[in-house]
Order: C-alpha cells, then sequence, then structure tokens
C-alpha cells in the first residue's frame, strides 16, 4: 500500500496574527508550522504501517506552498514519511479552495496512492473541505471527521464522528480520509529523525509538471473575490444584574433565557 | 526579624542531577562536531563564525563528520525566547557580516537624539548633559527576537543544523572531560510519568560544548557548580518586563527614566529604571527594569510598568496606541566581580549572559555575547587545529580577557552594588565612579546573592486596575506572547511549594506571569486583625503552563529548569 | 430557481439545522426575486408529508433522490444532476459534518467557488455576499463569487428556523446515476451513541464551572442545570487542573474551542485564555461573586452573585417552566 499524506504550512495559532489591509489577504509572513491537524495524520499513516494488518511500501508527505513549505515537509519527514514532494509555484499564489484542491490532486495523481491522508482542518481557517475537494478530482471515496481507522481484507473500516453520533462506514481503496484530532496522539519526533529529514528525497514539481491548467489556480482562476475586512459587529454591552433577592434575580434570568428561545 | 528566600532551597542539586555521564548505546548516541547550546546572540553568532571558518578550511570541516555544528535551542525558533530593550552596539554585527550593508540588519537603525529623566509621580526631570552610560550615539534599535530569527536565516544558510524545540538538560561529562550534552524527553505527564506517545531525549556527542544559555542558564549554573567555576561574589540579577506599541506619532528619540514608579528608600531598595526606545517610525519599545534585590513581597515589576504608563511623559507617547508584544526576562548584574572565575572546562565554554558578560550601567549584553561567541568558535577551530582535542580553552578566556569585554566591565565593576544604599546615595557613588573612569571609589565592593536579602509585606501598593487598553494583566499578557504550553506538561520550577507567607506573597508579585499564587483560602487563613502574618506557612499553587522563562525565581529561592523543547513564549517583537 | 439547499434527515426528521438552512435559502432567495427549493436524499423515511413539510420553512419545490443515507459523495452527485437540470444560482448548506463534505465535492465538481464557516449572507445588487470571521472573529470578511453557483456553507446553527405554519412544497423524484467513487462506501451502523461520550463542541447549552464553584462537588450544580437547559457540562483550565472535572471538557487556549448558542458561566473570571475557547458562544450569561471579574466585559448577562444560591433555584426555575 503507498499512503500518500497531504500536509501544509499555517501560521503559529497562538501568535497574533492580523489582516493585510492592503491585498485584503491574511498576513502569511512571520512563523509557520506544519498544521497541528496533518500530525495526526502522518501518525494515522504510522500506526497503519506499524498495525501490520497491511504493508505500507511508502509513506509519502505532499505539499502545495511556497519556497518556505520546505520546512513542513521536513517535519513529515521526521514525524516518519519516507520522503516528499513539494508543488510549488509562483502561478499557485492566491489559489482558492477549489483550485488548490485540483492542483493538489494532479500532483497526487502523479503519485498513484492507494490511501490519501490529511487533516480535516487547518490552523489557518480552511476546514474540513480539502479532502472532498481533492477526492471528487480524483473520483475517490471520501470521509472527514474520521476518529478512527481499521483496515481489513483491503478495506478501510472508519469511525467517524457525524451529526447523530459516530458513524461506522467501510471505504474501498483508493479512498481519501480526512482525520480528526481526536484519531490519535502524534509522536514527538527524535533527534536524529529531525537531523535526519534533510537528508531525505524531496522532490519539487512545478504547476507543469504534473498537467496542471494554469486558467484554473491562482488569484486569476478564482471563483470567489474577497470585497471587504471589517471587525466584528460590535456586541451590546451587556446587562448586569446585581443579586439581591435571589428569587427575583433567577426570575429575571429566566425570563432572559425565555426571550432567547433558550428555554425550548 | 524577616524572612529571606534563601532559607527555603529549592529541592534541586544540580551538579548531580544535571551533569553526568551518556547513558545512550554507542549506536544511538549522535556524533557532532561541535554542539552549541542556545540559539541566542552568543550562541547564533558562535556557529555562524565556526561555519565561517570551517568553508574556509576543507580538511577540518571533514574532520567533523556529517553534522559538523549543531545548535539546540529550546525555544520553537531561535528568536521565540530572546528579549531584550535593545540599543545594541553594532561592533560585533559588522565583525560577524563585513559584506553586509547596514541598511541590511535586521535593525531599527540609529536615533541621534536621547534624553534622561528623573520621574516624580506627576513630573519629569531632564538630566542634562545625558549621563555617559545612557548615551547611545551609534548604537542600533534592535528586537532580539527579529534578529535571532534573522542570524538563524544566516545559520542555516551557512550549513549550521538548528535543532530547535529541544531543550539540553543534560551535561554529559566522562573522564573528567565534557563530552556533550543530553537533549530534553518529550511526552511527559504533569507528574513526570511517560504518556503515549513518550519519546526519551538523546545524548549529542561533540568535540567540543559552547553554552550560551542566556541568563540563569541549567547547564551553565550545572557546570559552574561541577567545575567550581563560580567567583567568590555570587551573581546578581535584574528583572526586565516590556512592550511593543504601535503608536500614531514617531518617537524621535532613546529615552531612560530613573526614580518613579521605583521607591528611592533603601528600606526598599528599588534599583533601576525604565527605557522607552523607537522601533522604526510606527512602535516603541517600552520596559522596566528592577533589580531583584528588592526587600517588599508587594512588588510587581509588572505592575509597576503598567503603573508607569500613567505618567504624563510616558501616557503622551502611547496616546491611541496598540499593545502588539509583552514580555520578561532577567540580567545579570554582578558584573565583572560575578563572573565565573574562569569561561571553560575541558571541552567546553560559557559564553555570554549566562557568563555574566553585561554592563549593566549601560545596559549592554548583546554585542558582548556575540564577540565571545566569535571568540569561542575560533579558540576551538584553533585546538582543533592544532591537535585535535578542546581539552584546553584557556585561549577562549585569554580572548575575552584582551577585549572590550573585561575592558568595558571592569571599569564598570563596583556601580551596580553601591544602590544596595538606595537610590540618592547608591546614584551619587556611581557618579563618582563614572567621572573617575571606576577608578574612585577603588577597591572590591562584594555583590550579594538576591535571594539573601530578607522579605516583609509592605502596605498594599497603588498599582492600577487593568482596563485591557493601556494597563494590563498578567495573563493578558502572557496570552500575547503565543504562549500555549499544554496543561498537563511537568512542572519545571523547582520550588519549596510551603513556605512563609512573606515569601509566598514575594514570588507571586514577582513573577510576570502568574505563575506563583497564594490561594485565596490561605491568604485569608493568615490575616490576624485585619493585618497579614508574614511568618505563617502557606501552600503556594503554582502554574508552570503560564511561564516564560524569565530567569527570576532561579535568583529568589527557587530554581527554574528548562521544560519541554518548544514550550514558552514565541515572542515576535520583543 | 436562485437556491437550492440541501437538507439532512434521520429516523424520519430534517435537523434543525437543516431547517434553518431551509429558512435562510427561502429569505434570501426572496430577495433575489427567486425560489428556493431543497435536496433531500435517503430511503422510504424520506415520505411525500415529511419531504413537503419544507414548504413550512419557504422551500417551493423538494427533489428527493433514493440513495443511501448519511453519506456526502451520493449527494454531491443528486445535486450535481439537478443544478445541471434546472438550473441554480447558489447552493446552500447548513454546516456540520455533511454540509461541509457535500458542499465541498459540489464544488470541485461543478468547478466553482465556496465560502465555509459563514455567519451570515446578504443580497447585495443581485448576487449574494457571505459573511466569514477569521483571526479566532477578530475580523469579519465579505466574500463574493465569480461564476455560478455559488456554495455557501454555513457555521453550524448560523441560520434560524422559521416556521411559516402552511405551506407545502412540491416533492419531484429525481433519478440520478451515482457516479462509481460515490459507492464505494458503505454504511454499516449509522448514529450509534456513546453514553457518557458528551460531544462539546456539539452542544446547544453548556454549563461551564470554574474555580468559584470551591470545589469539586460544585460540578454537580452545573450537571443538574445543565440536565434542566438539556446541555452539557464544560470546565475551566484551573478546575481540570486541580482534578474537579475531566480534560474532555476544559475549554480555552488549550482545551476546545465551542460556539453554542448558551454558554452559562458559572465562577469563572473570563481570563483570555478561557475567552479565547468560547468568545464565539451566541449568548453568555455569567455568574461570579467578584464584580470586577473580567468576564463580565462580554457576557450578554451577568449576574454579580453567589452561585451556592442562585444555581439550584434556577435549575427548580428552569425545570418548572419547561414543564
Amino acid at each position: 500500500m503507498k499512503i500518500c499524506v497531504l500536509v501544509k504550512e499555517v501560521p503559529d495559532a497562538a501568535v497574533e496574527k492580523r489582516m493585510d489591509p492592503a491585498s485584503k489577504r491574511l498576513d502569511r509572513s512571520g512563523e509557520k508550522n506544519l498544521n497541528p491537524f496533518d500530525t495526526h495524520a502522518i501518525e494515522a499513516a504510522m500506526q497503519i504501517r506499524e498495525g501490520g494488518a497491511v504493508e505500507v511500501d511508502e509513506i509519502v508527505a505532499v505539499t502545495m506552498g511556497p519556497e518556505s513549505a520546505f520546512r513542513a515537509l521536513h517535519k513529515a519527514v521526521s514525524l516518519g514519511a519516507d520522503r516528499s514532494v513539494h508543488l510549488t509555484d509562483a502561478a499557485l499564489a492566491g489559489s482558492d479552495v477549489c483550485a488548490t484542491g485540483y492542483a493538489l490532486a494532479r500532483v497526487l495523481e502523479a503519485e498513484s496512492p492507494d490511501l490519501v491522508l490529511l487533516g480535516q482542518q487547518s490552523d489557518d481557517g480552511e476546514c474540513y473541505t480539502i479532502g472532498a475537494v481533492v477526492a471528487d478530482h480524483l473520483r475517490m471515496p471520501s470521509l472527514t471527521q474520521v476518529i478512527r481507522i481499521d483496515v481489513r481484507d483491503g478495506k478501510l473500516r472508519c469511525e467517524r464522528q457525524a451529526e447523530y453520533g459516530y458513524d461506522t462506514v467501510d471505504v474501498e481503496l483508493p479512498a481519501v480520509i480526512s482525520v480528526g484530532d481526536a484519531i490519535n496522539e502524534p509522536r514527538y519526533p527524535s533527534l536524529k529523525a529531525i537531523m535526519g529529514a534533510k537528508k531525505k528525497q524531496l522532490d519539487t514539481r512545478s504547476a507543469a509538471d504534473v498537467g496542471i491548467e494554469a486558467a484554473r489556480i491562482g488569484a486569476e482562476g478564482s471563483r470567489t473575490e474577497v470585497l471587504a475586512v471589517n471587525p466584528p459587529a460590535q456586541k451590546q454591552a451587556g446587562e448586569i444584574i446585581e443579586d439581591e433577592d435571589t428569587n427575583e434575580t433567577v426570575e429575571r434570568i429566566v425570563a432572559w433565557l425565555e426571550e432567547r428561545k433558550l428555554l425550548a | 526579624m524577616s524572612t529571606a528566600p534563601i532559607e527555603f532551597p529549592p529541592p534541586v542539586d544540580s551538579a548531580k542531577e544535571f551533569v553526568g555521564a551518556p547513558t545512550d548505546p554507542d549506536d544511538e548516541r549522535i556524533e557532532v562536531g561541535v554542539v552549541i547550546v542556545g540559539g541566542g546572540p552568543a550562541g547564533l553568532a558562535c556557529a555562524i563564525r565556526l561555519a565561517q571558518l570551517l568553508a574556509e578550511d576543507e580538511a577540518l570541516l571533514e574532520s567533523l563528520g556529517e553534522v559538523p555544528i549543531a545548535l539546540v535551542e529550546k525555544g520553537r525558533t531561535p528568536g521565540s525566547h530572546l528579549l531584550s530593550g535593545a540599543m545594541m552596539n553594532p561592533s560585533a554585527l559588522r565583525k560577524l557580516f563585513p559584506d553586509a550593508a547596514e541598511g541590511d540588519w535586521p535593525t531599527y537603525g540609529t536615533v541621534d537624539k536621547d534624553a534622561v529623566y528623573l520621574l516624580t509621580r506627576r513630573r519629569a526631570f531632564p538630566l542634562r548633559p545625558t549621563p555617559p552610560p545612557f548615551r547611545n550615539h551609534g548604537n542600533h534599535v534592535t528586537s532580539l527576537a527579529q534578529l535571532g530569527r534573522w542570524m538563524a536565516e544566516r545559520a542555516e544558510e551557512a550549513g549550521v543544523y538548528l535543532l530547535g524545540e529541544t531543550a539540553a538538560t543534560k551535561l554529559l561529562v566522562e573522564d573528567g572531560r565534557v563530552v556533550g550534552v543530553r537533549s530534553g524527553d518529550k511526552g511527559r505527564g504533569r507528574e513526570g510519568e511517560e504518556l503515549p506517545n513518550f519519546e526519551p531525549g538523546s545524548d549529542l556527542i561533540a568535540k567540543a560544548t559552547v553554552l550560551c544559555e542566556g541568563t540563569q542558564g541549567h547547564l551553565t549554573g550545572a557546570a559552574i557548580r561541577r567545575f567550581e567555576l563560580g567567583s567568590d561574589d555570587p551573581q546578581q540579577w535584574e528583572l526586565g518586563v516590556k512592550e511593543v506599541w504601535e503608536v500614531q506619532r514617531p518617537l524621535d528619540r532613546v529615552i531612560h527614566t530613573m526614580g518613579w514608579p521605583l521607591r528611592l528608600g533603601a528600606r526598599y531598595r528599588e534599583f533601576g529604571g525604565s527605557f522607552i526606545y523607537p522601533m522604526g517610525d510606527d512602535r516603541i519599545s517600552l520596559g522596566l527594569v528592577t533589580g531583584l534585590d528588592y526587600r517588599d513581597a508587594r512588588f510587581s515589576v509588572h505592575d509597576a510598568l503598567q503603573l508607569l504608563k500613567g505618567h504624563p511623559l510616558v501616557a503622551g507617547l502611547i496616546e491611541g496606541a496598540k499593545r502588539v508584544g509583552w514580555g520578561a526576562k532577567t540580567i545579570p548584574s554582578g558584573g565583572y566581580w560575578a563572573r565565573p572565575r574562569r569561561l571553560w572546562a575541558p571541552g567546553m565554554a560559557i559564553v555570554g549572559d549566562g557568563a555574566g558578560m553585561v554592563n549593566v550601567p549601560t545596559l549592554k549584553g548583546v554585542h558582548y555575547a556575540m564577540h565571545a561567541g566569535m571568540f569561542a568558535a575560533e579558540a576551538i577551530c584553533e585546538r582543533l587545529k592544532a591537535g585535535g582535542s578542546c581539552d584546553d580553552l584557556s585561549n577562549y578566556a585569554d580572548k575575552v580577557e584582551g577585549s572590550e569585554i573585561d575592558r568595558d566591565t571592569y571599569r564598570s565593576r563596583n556601580m551596580r552594588q553601591p544602590f544596595a544604599k538606595g537610590f540618592l546615595v547608591g546614584g551619587a557613588i556611581a557618579n563618582l565612579m563614572e567621572i573617575s573612569g571606576g577608578r574612585f571609589p577603588g577597591g572590591r565592593w562584594a555583590t550579594h546573592d538576591d535571594a539573601t536579602v530578607d522579605v516583609f509585606i509592605g502596605p498594599e501598593r497603588d498599582y492600577p486596575k487593568p482596563d485591557g487598553k493601556v494597563t494590563f494583566d498578567k495573563l493578558s499578557s502572557v496570552f500575547l506572547t503565543g504562549n500555549a504550553t499544554r496543561d498537563d506538561a511537568p512542572n519545571h520550577i523547582r520550588l519549596q511549594e510551603r513556605v512563609p507567607l512573606e515569601v509566598a506573597l514575594m514570588w507571586q508579585n514577582m513573577c510576570p506571569a502568574q505563575v506563583y499564587e497564594v490561594p485565596e483560602a490561605e491568604l485569608e487563613a493568615a490575616r490576624v486583625d485585619g493585618r497579614l502574618d508574614g511568618k505563617r506557612e502557606v501552600n503556594l499553587a503554582v502554574i508552570p503552563s503560564n511561564c516564560v522563562q524569565c530567569g527570576a525565581i532561579t535568583a529568589k529561592g527557587g530554581r527554574l529548569t528548562p521544560p519541554e523543547g518548544g514550550d514558552g513564549p514565541n515572542y515576535q517583537t520583543t | 430557481m436562485s437556491i437550492l439547499v440541501y437538507a439532512l434527515h434521520y429516523q424520519g426528521e430534517f435537523n434543525r439545522n437543516s431547517l434553518g438552512a431551509v429558512s435562510e435559502g427561502a429569505r434570501l432567495a426572496g430577495e433575489l426575486g427567486g425560489e428556493a427549493a431543497a435536496a433531500v436524499v435517503g430511503g422510504d423515511d424520506l415520505t411525500d408529508d415529511l419531504c413537503a413539510s419544507l414548504g413550512r420553512y419557504g422551500a417551493s419545490k423538494v427533489y428527493r433522490a433514493r440513495a443511501p443515507e448519511g453519506l456526502a459523495q451520493p449527494v454531491v452527485d443528486v445535486m450535481a444532476k439537478v443544478i445541471a437540470d434546472d438550473g441554480f444560482e447558489y447552493a446552500l448548506f447548513g454546516g456540520g459534518l455533511l454540509g461541509f463534505e457535500v458542499g465541498a465535492g459540489l464544488t470541485a465538481r461543478l468547478d466553482v467557488g465556496v465560502t465555509m464557516e459563514v455567519t451570515a449572507v446578504r443580497a447585495q445588487d443581485g448576487r449574494l455576499v457571505a459573511e466569514r470571521p477569521i483571526l479566532q472573529d477578530s475580523a469579519i470578511v465579505d466574500v463574493g463569487y465569480v461564476g455560478e453557483p455559488g456554495i455557501v456553507i454555513g457555521r453550524l446553527n448560523a441560520f434560524d428556523a422559521r416556521d411559516g405554519g402552511d405551506g407545502a412544497a412540491e416533492v419531484v423524484d429525481v433519478e440520478v446515476e451515482l457516479e462509481r467513487h460515490s459507492t464505494r462506501a458503505t454504511m454499516v451502523k449509522r448514529g450509534e451513541q456513546r453514553g457518557a461520550d458528551v460531544n462539546i463542541e456539539d452542544a446547544g447549552v453548556l454549563v461551564a464551572g470554574g474555580r468559584g464553584l470551591g470545589n469539586a462537588e460544585g460540578f454537580e450544580l452545573c450537571e443538574s442545570l445543565a440536565d434542566a437547559l438539556g446541555g452539557a457540562v464544560a470546565a475551566t483550565r484551573a478546575v481540570v487542573d486541580a482534578g474537579w472535572y475531566p480534560y474532555a471538557a476544559q475549554i480555552g487556549q488549550t482545551g476546545k474551542t465551542v460556539a453554542p448558542k448558551l454558554y452559562l458561566a458559572a465562577g469563572i473570571s473570563g481570563a483570555i485564555q478561557h475567552k479565547v475557547g468560547m468568545q464565539s458562544s451566541e449568548h453568555i450569561l455569567a455568574i461570579n461573586k467578584d464584580p470586577n471579574a473580567p468576564i463580565f466585559e462580554f457576557s450578554d448577562l451577568g449576574v454579580v452573585g453567589d452561585l451556592n444560591k442562585i444555581l439550584p433555584k434556577l435549575t427548580d426555575a428552569v425545570k418548572a417552566k419547561k414543564g
């Protein structure tokens, strides 16, 4: 089995971020990390390999991003991926969800994976969608919010959290699975693995290398546009009650709850 | 009769716990050429200089194997744990990057004007002409957090292996020689237990180990004890808390203040002052530095800084401004006498703040750290070329002694100590020293261990209630540093947790990150007839995940050890 | 037709989130001078009556397709066909797991633009503009669409369900041949409840306890109230640290982030490390005996008082009201 793990470099979650007022885009300068949710995906791949139910020939980390994204790949490799692929091209800058999914599908196609794993959301605002977009382009079954994967008889038995509780779904390979952070506790890389990551094979691909059509990517190919960035609506100043007569206070609270249909 | 924190020593024996032989089996040890502990100005300068020297000597480079230079940094990345004013003397940067144009440096350039004020609550008396220590012509306003990141990039380009999120927890010593360091474990729980994703550290074996850990260096402290390198004069520390503000109007001068809100009386021993530096046109760096030998348990540097912002001089500068950064760090202030009497041991050198290479009256240390880092690199290369062993790094010490590091710190060797006599007397004596170029009064003024100073609970302070716009509480300040340490991380602070109230309250107020708290129930129980009984023992609550690793606790009776690599603040602008 | 809305059902009922989406779709379609329709996918439990009932929420037509329930890709096939056949300008989803999966799949299938975690939508110059928060809700971005259709995926429960009381939608059956890859996932067991494992993040009501509770037993007060309100219990870092409540319930910077309809904070000071985990809650009610607690600066209703007195009485009163 060949597993590709899609990883992404995202700005550090704990660092205050700002919008660039000129471009109306997230100011992505400053510290970047491997998207924490992707570490769960890499760990899931490792656990499939170590589980022994199926032989995993290769775990390949794949990313689409600017030059600096190689760091995310190094981190992915230090966590266990055997090699990595970096799709990078100036033409890809400003790609929206649709374009990004399309581009990733093209680079993944070139790898012919049996299983694509990724973190279901990222710290920079994208959530629950890239996996499904990629899967449709690759014409593979897809699931998100997956919190458990078992390999049996060449299929995946997945558990995922849905609207009504937990679903158990059998998925045939090849497939695209987006994992939730509840799926596992990612391992820490050993110092040896961190230092060895630089030496592992890292292939760079341009958009043309994998047959990406220029018109469908980048800011030009984007199907949405940011019209404005505004501060959030000013919250009305809250009401304060000083409790003197608790019975009366409770009455007022219940009235307040009722007004807002919170006692339905 | 008051209590001094030193009467409650922390449960730690650093020479025993943090120094030992390698334990990994041979094939699991990681061999590198030179290992540098700490990605601050000292460590990065050492790494870059080494890379430069090795680039000129292929045979030597080959002899150091696959990883000639490894630098371990406990923060997320070099820069994450760096904080300083700073008005940096550019001599070291010039020496390290002779071909770089000054415009390419990650600094905010020089500032022509400067001003020093003596503050009272409402007034600001300018001191003219500017006293010599405060003259900063030719010095560059610098954010150390940014400088660290910039130098780290240069280091990586030069081939240095930068290992961020990696703490060095043990000094590896075999047969009296330092042979490397051991990296910290990851994945332990609050009680030290191994969690499912536990990953043990590794032994990093090197021909030379350079300790550049900065203030309160963990292995530095252990090495000084193990090899008996300490001076007879104990080290002292100041605590600096600073903020970075985005301002409406540019500041055109470097400002230093003394006096209010620090209290001048000898009883309180509040020595220090504030600095306000312009960072380009739209930001300023504003900080308060105070000696940790103060006595009043209610004193809080963070809150005194908040109070300072209400002074008309400062309020005017931050009108309509927005706070974008905050941080805290200690500065070694024992100067020349407190520096380790020997800066090296077989296979090891100590560089920078960890070795007390700071000139407190002029608030300079960054360039000394870099110069010393370069000296260490040069000394190591000399030895490796000559015969391969770094057992004798006295050549490093010689270079430091023949340099401006020694000359400058010697000149101000007695300037900090007189302030134990209070600001006015101390100030007068310090001035005499300055005017006389350090000659009068001469002799050797003893330093003292901050933890030996007895504390008492003074009257309640008039610190402002945080308004979230100009003044801020500690927790939201910690949040601003990007600190998101996991809550079940092991407690990395060694401390006696049951101590008299006056010590507990002192720790609570001292810590800028609200790590220590006297629980309300305990505080109330100690209230007798409306007054607090300072001698009554209380149980302290400790929240280690707030810690920004400033090091103040080590100066005042506890011991900070490095938490899991990657934990703590992620300073961007400090 | 202007807007096609996906409606999710389970055991004979459409969920509140979907009803909200239908209502919102109808409202927006009205502003665009068009109509809203719903797409439903499933089996026998999609009776004519059930489907027609979406008319009460504003749908004029309901496209019904027979295909496996609870999986996203068959729905993508259905909606893609309906949009191709009947032409829609927008597809609207109420968020939730399937809302995201279907919306994303549809985006790829039709090669169009999508906006996620939308909190509000408005009509402007004959087109829709979607608003979504970013940077931990510290800014709102207005997003427009280039080309058609535009896909709008709302934040969970962002849209209010409006039951107009009457109105039956026209139910139309659609035959869809599923793509091969849409048949390669099989539901084995759907909607399994896991007892004590309450999902804090999905709860509509949370009663959160902090240090002001005094001790671990204080959480009994929170549990009773949560029970009465039909919600779950959450906790702050400080009390989880002290061992009063499990980490799974921790809200905040190093815990979970939630956005329930009601967040009731009892004995919580409101430090920013906690605030960032719950500040997007629709309604925040705080009870604390310290009038200076920071939480009062961002609560919608703040009660300064003793929670030991207030919580039990409030629990009784709520139970009485709900009957």
